[in-house]
């Protein structure tokens, strides 16, 4: 089937993705407003470094150099310089009570060079952590919104009893009260509840040292429970304790349960949000269902009561002891087997007929007319649009999605002559889309500039002037923040501009991926037809009219070996002053209707295209990947369909969407096998 | 025919009636007809054998199985896969003899090189394997025909069923089998260790019965001494996969086949014992295994009522050898294993049930309990025990009388309330016959149960033993070939010949015949514990006030003593020195007599040299004997 199937997954579908990198993205973004300045500050800093450091280590030599030139004061001054300075840093170090940790606080204000290199060990070690949590909670957990529901990463500080102490990152926790009775027990919460999302949530305790008595409790608890308890006396509160083995569900006196734990085990506590239960491990070793019935939101809990008692904490820092993807799998089959034995109705018939209705409309609204018609006939359903006006919109969408955006606004101009006027919104998206589709070569107008064969990276004359000038005559008329940001980074950065105007020519291998995306759903019907359609229609472009004739390959071979505007000067200049164009609709769409912040990221984000040598290959380069083209052939398409009076979504993405919300409304709801259940694994 | 007995066993008997069966047969053995007719016929066959088992009988009758065998040596692949299809089902049947299969000695390697013809060749040839690979005689003959290196690399076939089929037969290969464990941790699938593809199928994903078939070949890896009990992958994978296997989601089938894989598996370490004991409330889940058939499932469905019946045994007998398992070391463990709800009235009734099997459990059950000291003093006095393990030790089989006789010695001990009724109920008699048993261990724990029950007992209890015993039977106990025998019965000896008026009463009555059976044994060629229990029992007869004369009178006792007590082993010194200081204790009658005439032999002379000796306590003993001398 066509390979563009993937852009109807409505906004929803889009979202859910994007929004499991949020983070990551938005780290990236800032990134290309702050890495010039952060970027010239590193550099500076560590040249400053390596400047003090070779005028320290060579004022020994210096030192004996001006002895010998009987320069004696000056002599003897450097010549100790090494070793009082190495003597300064040992007493302070001996004074210090936790050498390292200490330091790593003090951080960049010390000046000396070992130091220096201590910190950033420690911070480079702690990314490195920090990395690794991160990748492990997104595999365990990967339908968990993060931005919604955020994952515990540590005990908190603030949510916490006053006779807890908590390090190392506010992992390890440390009992520091008096522990003489019960009401010195004392507790910790993780910094957030278990999301639901999570399916099946895990944590692990190590005990470091059982203190005293080993009165240590581990479990869960809700929020605003008593701190001064350990997990499990209050309503509320569960818990396991070490001292006896026993669990205490929300009251003060246990139940027998498991073994009792002390100094070097390794406590695990999972909780099964599916079916509300919780158990735990010791070493490893599942002891069984403690809980049940439990509420939802609870927090990762520990207690102690004892002087000495030291327990560490790991959240996904470290491997688990005991195998939870193990358990993670078999609930995972359970659920989808679950889904699999839905009983489906007892009118079998009325199943398929609405199936068929789906696809129907679905191959309809994205215009594989000849497919559409073909099915239609062969289930016997009506087709509600006339064949010319699917093959218009076949055209149009065949258009952007092959990049040629200038080729098709004109079509679309011509085709639906008021479309464009009235959605001005809409005609800003597809130019920005445009001026991306220019940077990547891509674009008609620069096509014909730039011809198919790119020149080589010798032959290309570097001229500053004519890239920079236009860039800084349109500075001059900037007013957005955002705009002057990218300016600036010009500014900040001439020999990043040099470089990149220098050395237009890129060698990046990989080619951009065609993404094929198929519903099961269509697959399976198609595979009824034997008349050939289906086969055709596998290339994707070749159903319906050919009388463009794109060839796909032919453009993908172009992009192999990128370059700016396919590598053409006067492309490049084309280009430009379509930024400038660009540039001037947007304000001017400012001035008539008012800010648009979705419009100044957009362009924001292209403009910020021509700040790296290597586009492709930049933060911002996902632009130019042809997957990108889909939203806007959709949003074109949807906008297409609507002046028709027909829905501006096929039910079938409707019905997909409205699963995806499904799922994150039962996220929300506290029903964990959302978990198991992504309909991405339905989408094959 | 094929379309008309297809899934209709009326008209396959019929068929079997009319004779089809040598009709078939023949055609199928004529390589004149054509390959289409042969393979078809070899179609219709296997079409037959998926009847009843009276329709497998009728055809192994009429030799299917060397006219399939040879039409396996045809070269067309389609009709050697239907002659499979049909050796498959036949063999699977539990009523073809599995030795029809090894009689030809190159069926086997034929079989080997058809295995990777293809995808069927592959499932049916490992499934004939699997079910025809069931005594080590059998598993050689695979093994000696590589069969290890040919049905490894299945396991990472795609196909579910030829993967399955494969590990069945490594379970079987593998089962109390050292030569194929050692050489199963080195091979090699893929680059992959085998016991890493095992870890693999257990994953829970893995479909039900690849989980619990690959728990059980790495436990009886485990258990040949292939893989260690500490390895990760037995107690972090294969004991928790098989806890999985006994819980309430199981069918009854894999929770029995799970707790005797478990009990199997942790039989010999304790410290899987621990693990097995807290993981996933594992003995209290077993406890579930005796609620079959439960009351819900007699109202509600006639069907599943009669498959809990049927698996009612199978569960409590694999619970309660789960239990043994458990509790065979562990005090706390025990303790936990009683404390569960009615366990003891379980046990009881089990001891009584009709099926072998559960009572065979059950006693193994209870006699791993007994060797709680705690146990024994209160819940198996409580529950009076010891009523249905008499009623099981007067008629049971073999294997069942070890167990409960064995179960029956600890409840003899000294220590056991339960001591007293079993001593009332006549037991005496019961263990005497069980010391003329033919089996050996019968015998050792018929004269142990004897030994621990004489241990400090009544002159009453012991005249009885010695009466039923009678010392005929005593002889020919102590000449047993069986050194545990001659062990007990020397116990026992020792046990009955404590207490002065005692050791004379018995010695008046049976002194020669004891004289001249310590004197064999001492001439005889026996281990140093043997002639060291002797010596006690010298020991104990020279403590005696009349019984002392027996060895002053025999000189050539004397000697011997003499001898020991210059022996190089220190243990058999000490007793003879015991011996001796014992004949020459003041305060009695006569032991000035006695004193002068060993000092004439020359014991005094030794006994100065042992106070020399290095070792203390003989060291002590020699000089509270010279003490003697010295008042």
């Amino acid at each position: 089937m066509e390979p563009r199937q993937e852009s109807v997954i409505p906004a929803s579908g889009r979202d859910y993705r994007s929004s499991s990198q949020d983070s990551m993205s938005s780290v990236t973004q800032r990134w290309t407003v702050w890495n010039c300045a952060a970027l010239l500050c590193q550099t500076s800093a560590r040249i400053l470094v390596w400047l003090l450091g070779l005028l320290y280590f060579s004022s020994l030599p210096l030192g004996i150099y001006l002895l010998i030139m009987q320069n004696t004061t000056m002599g003897v001054l450097m010549v100790s310089l090494v070793p009082v300075s190495l003597l300064i840093v040992m007493v302070w170090q001996a004074v210090g009570i936790d050498g390292r940790n200490q330091i790593a606080m003090s951080g960049p204000s010390s000046g000396c060079g070992f130091l220096m290199s201590v910190v950033v060990h420690g911070d480079l070690a702690l990314s490195e952590q920090e990395k690794e949590l991160n990748q492990r909670l997104r595999s365990l957990y990967p339908a968990v919104n993060e931005q919604e529901t955020p994952l515990p990463r540590s005990w908190s500080p603030k949510d916490k009893f006053s006779y807890i102490g908590l390090s190392q990152n506010n992992l390890r926790v440390h009992y520091k009260g008096h522990g003489k009775t019960p009401k010195d027990a004392a507790s910790v919460r993780a910094t957030h509840p278990i999301p639901a999302a999570c399916g099946v949530y895990y944590f692990e305790v190590k005990i470091i040292s059982k203190g005293r008595d080993g009165y240590m409790g581990i479990g869960l608890s809700a929020q605003g429970v008593n701190m001064n308890r350990l997990p499990g006396w209050d309503k509320h509160s569960y818990g396991y304790h070490g001292d006896d083995g026993h669990s205490f569900c929300s009251s003060g006196t246990g139940q027998p349960y498991g073994p009792t734990f002390t100094t070097g085990d390794v406590i695990g506590c999972c909780v099964n949000l599916i079916n509300n239960t919780c158990f735990y491990t010791k070493n490893g070793h599942s002891l069984g269902i403690a809980f049940t019935d439990l509420p939802s939101n609870l927090y990762p809990t520990v207690g102690l009561q004892t002087p000495g008692e030291v327990v560490d904490a790991n959240f996904g820092q470290h491997p688990f002891v005991f195998d939870i993807e193990d358990y993670m799998r078999e609930w995972r089959t359970k659920i989808q087997a679950q889904i699999d034995r839905f009983p489906i109705g007892e009118r079998e018939g009325e199943w398929q007929a609405m199936i068929q209705k789906m696809v129907a409309s679905y191959l309809v609204h994205h215009s594989y007319c000849a497919t559409a018609e073909a099915f239609a006939k062969s289930t016997d359903q009506a087709v509600h649009e006339e064949l010319a006006s699917i093959k218009n919109r076949q055209k149009i969408q065949k258009l952007v999605l092959s990049g040629r955006m200038g080729e098709a606004i004109e079509t679309t101009q011509q085709l639906y002559p008021s479309l464009l006027e009235r959605n001005s919104d809409l005609l800003f998206m597809l130019k920005v889309r445009q001026f991306i589709e220019m940077v990547n070569g891509t674009d008609s107008e620069v096509r014909c500039l730039g011809g198919r064969s790119p020149k080589s990276q010798d032959s290309y004359p570097g001229s500053p002037r004519l890239f920079n000038s236009p860039v800084h005559k349109a500075s001059s008329s900037q007013t957005y923040q955002t705009s002057t940001y990218y300016i600036h980074k010009i500014f900040f950065l001439p020999a990043w501009v040099k470089k990149h105007l220098t050395k237009m020519i890129l060698q990046k291998s990989g080619l951009l991926h065609q993404k094929k995306n198929f519903y099961t759903e269509v697959e399976m019907e198609v595979d009824h037809f034997s008349n050939g359609v289906s086969e055709s229609s596998s290339n994707g472009f070749l159903n319906g009219s050919s009388t463009h004739g794109i060839d796909l390959e032919e453009l993908d071979s172009a992009q192999s070996k990128r370059q700016l505007c396919g590598g053409s000067q006067a492309a490049i200049e084309r280009m430009i002053q379509f930024g400038r164009e660009l540039q001037s609709m947007s304000e001017h769409l400012r001035r008539e209707r008012g800010k648009n912040s979705a419009n100044k990221k957009m362009l924001k984000d292209a403009f910020s295209l021509l700040a790296y040598s290597d586009p492709w290959n930049s933060p911002v380069g996902y632009q130019l990947d042809s997957i990108q083209r889909e939203p806007v052939c959709s949003t074109l398409n949807s906008a297409i369909l609507e002046t028709h009076n027909l829905p501006k979504q096929p039910p079938l993405a409707l019905a997909v969407g409205q699963a995806a919300q499904c799922l994150s409304l039962m996220a929300r709801t506290g029903s964990g096998s959302c978990a198991f259940a992504s309909v991405d694994d339905y989408l094959h | 025919m094929k379309n008309a007995v297809i899934g209709n066993n009326k008209q396959k008997a019929n068929l079997i009636v009319l004779g089809a069966v040598p009709r078939l047969l023949y055609l199928l053995q004529q390589s004149s007809s054509s390959l289409e007719l042969r393979t078809e016929c070899a179609v219709v066959l296997g079409s037959l054998a998926m009847g009843t088992e009276n329709n497998i009988k009728s055809l192994v009758d009429c030799h299917i199985i060397p006219a399939l065998l040879q039409g396996l040596l045809c070269s067309d692949l389609i009709f050697i896969e239907a002659c499979l299809r049909c050796l498959r089902t036949v063999f699977i049947s539990p009523v073809t003899p599995v030795q029809l299969l090894y009689t030809d000695p190159t069926v086997i390697p034929h079989l080997m090189s058809l295995l990777s013809r293809s995808r069927h060749t592959k499932e049916y040839i490992t499934q004939i394997f699997a079910h025809c690979c069931k005594t080590p005689e059998h598993q050689t003959v695979l093994f000696n025909h590589s069969a290890i290196q040919n049905i490894a690399p299945l396991l990472i076939s795609p196909s579910d069923k030829v993967r399955m089929q494969a590990l069945k037969c490594f379970s079987v290969l593998a089962y109390e089998n050292t030569q194929v464990s050692m050489t199963l941790v080195n091979v090699l699938v893929d680059g992959e260790q085998l016991s890493q593809v095992f870890v693999r199928m257990m994953q829970r994903d893995k479909p039900i019965e690849m989980q619990l078939t690959a728990a059980k070949c790495l436990t009886y890896m485990c258990r040949a001494g292939a893989i260690r009990t500490d390895d990760n992958c037995i107690i972090l994978k294969t004991l928790p996969c098989l806890v999985r296997m006994c819980s309430k989601e199981r069918l009854l089938e894999e929770r029995v086949e799970g707790a005797e894989t478990l009990a199997y598996l942790m039989e010999p370490d304790v410290e899987l014992q621990r693990i097995a004991s807290f993981t996933d409330h594992l003995v209290s889940m077993l406890a579930d295994y005796f609620k079959y058939p439960s009351s819900v499932s007699a109202i509600t469905d006639i069907k599943r009522l009669d498959h809990d019946l049927k698996h009612a045994h199978e569960l409590r007998q694999a619970a309660f050898k789960l239990y043994a398992s458990l509790g065979s070391n562990d005090e706390d463990i025990r303790k936990k294993i009683t404390e569960t709800e009615n366990m003891m009235d379980r046990i009881v009734s089990g001891l009584s049930e009709s099926s072998i099997k559960v009572r065979l459990a059950a006693v193994r059950c209870l006699h791993s309990l007994s060797r709680s000291v705690q146990q024994l003093r209160t819940s198996f006095h409580d529950h009076a025990v010891w009523k249905p393990l008499m009623k099981l030790l007067q008629n049971a089989p073999d294997e069942v009388l070890v167990m409960a006789s064995s179960t029956l010695c600890n409840l003899l001990l000294e220590f056991s309330p339960s001591k007293e009724p079993i001593l009332d109920s006549g037991v005496i008699e019961l263990l005497c016959s069980l010391t003329q048993s033919d089996s050996p261990a019968l015998r050792v724990n018929g004269i142990w149960a004897l030994m621990n029950m004489a241990f400090q007992a009544d002159q009453k209890v012991k005249v009885e033993i010695v009466r039923a015993l009678g010392t005929e039977q005593l002889f020919r106990l102590l000449s047993d070939p069986d050194t545990n025998v001659l062990m007990k019965t020397l116990g026992l000896l020792r046990n009955l010949l404590s207490t002065r008026p005692h050791i004379d009463q018995i010695m008046s009555s049976h002194g020669k015949q004891i004289m001249q059976a310590v004197t064999l044994i001492l001439e005889g060629e026996h281990s140093i514990e043997v002639k060291e229990q002797t010596l006690c029992i010298l020991a104990n007869i020279a403590d005696g006030n009349t019984a002392k004369e027996l060895i002053m009178t025999n000189d050539d006792m004397l000697q011997k003593i003499k001898y020991y007590m210059g022996h190089s082993n220190v243990k058999l010194q000490l007793a003879a020195t015991f011996c001796i200081s014992n004949l020459i204790w003041n305060e009695e009658d006569g032991s000035q007599e006695r004193q002068d005439k060993l000092k004439d032999m020359g014991f005094v002379d030794i006994l100065h040299k042992l106070t020399q000796a290095s070792d203390p306590n003989l060291c002590d003993r020699a000089k509270t004997a010279m003490q003697q001398y010295l008042a």
